[in-house]
């Protein structure tokens, strides 16, 4: 039908240009923005071609920003080793805590079993300010403010509940007839859980691993409240950034695609991941 | 701990299934505790909105009940907030529902353009919500930005994006919409692609109108998708910060001032962590029924699935 008419073609084309140039316009602009300077960034009638300097990145790379202002010293490299060090010392905290937790509510049936993974779900829907205003106040009694420590342990609100829910998914899709095979041989259940469970519930476990990750790394609440500079994730930082460097808005372009290339290379990686773990059995019901 | 469990040996099938009655709860323990160290920060707001407690005032600060939440419901700050909230969740639900299913409609057929297409489009979900505000921030700066210059040339001149009051709404949308409509589309393309072929088939022998098609076959096939989709959407919108935050921290004035920010400032800036407290209940009384709905369905689903299966 639609196929062999060629003004609906056309029609289809257009409207797939309009939405590609849409959701991808603002990352290309931004792009090239960041090898901008200054005053290439002002003119008027704005052009996409320029001679591109790396001038942005070295500021940003050396901390030192020099504006008309000044010399400015910025941290927004620690802001992304902070990133790197919450996000993935979370997700393998999380993966720690939640991949066993999966197994047993996929595989046992015991008392509470569904109260305690709803719960557990239910935090992710639950207002994060309603748990990090009073967290704040407890942080600053018990000495927690502003330490890795304190904010890994707060990221698990982010991603335990995701880990627990994909995985467990997997799990249960995964017929345990194997599993009893190998127990029957004489195996323990510990061997019996990462010889033959962990091993077929791993793209899982990946696809949750890398969602969690990009949910940790994405986060900017948690860190503005409970994080001062030194900890700062770099969607905290960037934004603090902004205001400190004025108007040197080739430097606020490179921090911004700095701090999104991470997620999106891994995101191009496994794209197939994480449609499968986006989508959390929704598309499987 | 679990430890322990796994280096006994299934010498005695007593012994074995008194080790497979505990080992459920010495899995989950670990999860619990974090579970538990999160509630009692839960349980603390709770505590707090019942109070009368400015961190400015410490010796103003008493058990009140419900005054808190009575002199919320009679402020009508707080009801704009409200109002706020919901246009907002309403807005952004809407429209990204209706451009995800359009979008997930052109993408349907699978071949090596769409695919592309369908992976790129996720980029923008892949930048942090507060990112992406600054982003666009850059992009709508009065001297500089990309869309202030081009609404020029089509002749509108003082359109401030997130600086006025009229168009602050606006410019937020459009934000929330770049980031979260590919978390529609994905959704929806997925359930699109899942349909089974034949009813499809059969319409086109028969020669069913196109119309007919996607009103009567498509659309309720795909409606489980789409019920989950916007719940999802919805909860997160109604506890939108991120992009609201970064843009216009609530302003200008209180145009776009939704609960979480509220809140934020009236713990932050006015140390009122009673109200604050209170506002967030209210807050996620709303999200729990949300999120009840949503999981409830979500859980027939899959049981509904797991029955065909």
């Amino acid at each position: 039908m639609e196929r062999d008419n060629p003004v609906i073609k056309v029609l289809r084309g257009a409207a797939l240009l309009v939405v590609g140039l849409f959701f991808l316009f603002p990352l290309f602009w931004v792009a090239l923005m960041s090898f901008q300077t200054n005053e290439q960034i002002l003119r008027i009638p704005p052009s996409i071609v320029f001679e591109p300097t790396l001038s942005n990145y070295w500021a940003l790379i050396s901390g030192r920003l020099v504006s008309n202002a000044g010399i400015l010293e910025i941290k927004f490299m620690g802001n992304l080793w902070n990133s790197v060090l919450l996000s993935s010392t979370s997700v393998a905290l999380a993966l720690v805590l939640g991949v066993p937790a999966a197994y047993a509510f996929a595989r046992f049936r015991f008392r509470m079993s569904e109260d305690i993974a709803f719960t557990l779900l239910s935090f992710r829907f639950a207002p994060p300010l309603l748990v990090l205003l009073p967290l704040s106040l407890y942080f600053q009694d018990i000495g927690l403010t502003d330490t890795y420590v304190g904010l890994i342990w707060v990221y698990q609100l982010i991603a335990l509940p995701l880990i627990l829910w994909i995985v467990r998914g997997y799990f249960e899709d995964i017929s345990p007839d194997i599993e009893h095979a190998y127990r029957i041989d004489g195996h323990s259940w510990l061997k019996t859980f990462t010889k033959i469970a962990l091993p077929l519930a791993r793209p899982g476990i990946a696809a949750a691993a890398l969602l969690s990750f990009i949910f940790c790394w994405n986060n900017f609440i948690f860190a503005l409240i409970l994080a001062s500079a030194d900890k700062q994730p770099v969607t905290v930082g960037a934004l603090a950034f902004v205001t400190a460097s004025g108007i040197q808005y080739g430097q606020i372009a490179a921090a911004v695609l700095l701090s999104i290339t991470p997620t999106l290379l891994l995101a191009l990686y496994a794209q197939r991941y994480l449609v499968e773990g986006l989508s959390l059995g929704a598309v499987k019901g | 701990m679990a430890a322990t469990t796994a280096t006994q040996p299934p010498a005695s099938p007593r012994k074995s299934r008194l080790g497979t009655a505990a080992l459920p709860y010495l899995l989950s323990l670990p999860a619990l505790l974090v579970c538990i160290g999160i509630i009692v920060p839960f349980l603390t707001a709770v505590w707090y909105s019942l109070q009368r407690y400015n961190l400015n005032l410490p010796y103003l600060r008493g058990f009140v009940w419900f005054q808190q939440y009575i002199d919320l419901f009679t402020d009508t700050t707080f009801w704009h907030t409200v109002q706020v909230s919901l246009v907002y969740t309403f807005a952004t639900v809407v429209l990204e529902l209706l451009l995800g299913l359009g979008i997930a409609l052109l993408l349907r057929r699978p071949s090596k353009l769409h695919n592309i297409m369908s992976i790129a489009l996720l980029l923008p979900l892949m930048v942090a919500p507060a990112i992406a505000a600054l982003m666009w921030k850059l992009m709508t700066h009065p001297d500089f930005g990309i869309l202030s210059w081009l609404i020029q040339q089509v002749g509108i001149t003082n359109f401030r994006w997130a600086a006025a009051p009229s168009s602050a709404l606006f410019t937020v949308l459009l934000v929330d919409i770049w980031v979260y409509t590919p978390f529609m589309m994905i959704l929806l393309l997925a359930g699109l692609r899942g349909l089974p072929k034949q009813p499809f088939e059969a319409a086109e022998l028969d020669g069913v109108p196109a119309s007919f098609v996607f009103f009567r076959i498509t659309l309720p096939m795909l409606t489980p998708y789409i019920i989950t989709a916007a719940l999802f959407r919805m909860l997160d919108s109604i506890q939108q910060f991120d992009i609201i935050y970064a843009m216009t921290q609530g302003g200008p004035g209180d145009t776009l001032l939704v609960f979480q920010v509220m809140a934020y400032l009236d713990f932050f800036q006015n140390f009122n962590v009673g109200r604050s407290a209170a506002v967030l209940m209210v807050l996620w009384a709303i999200a729990y029924i949300l999120s009840n709905i949503f999981i409830k369905h979500w859980l027939r689903l899959r049981e509904r699935a797991r029955g065909a299966a």
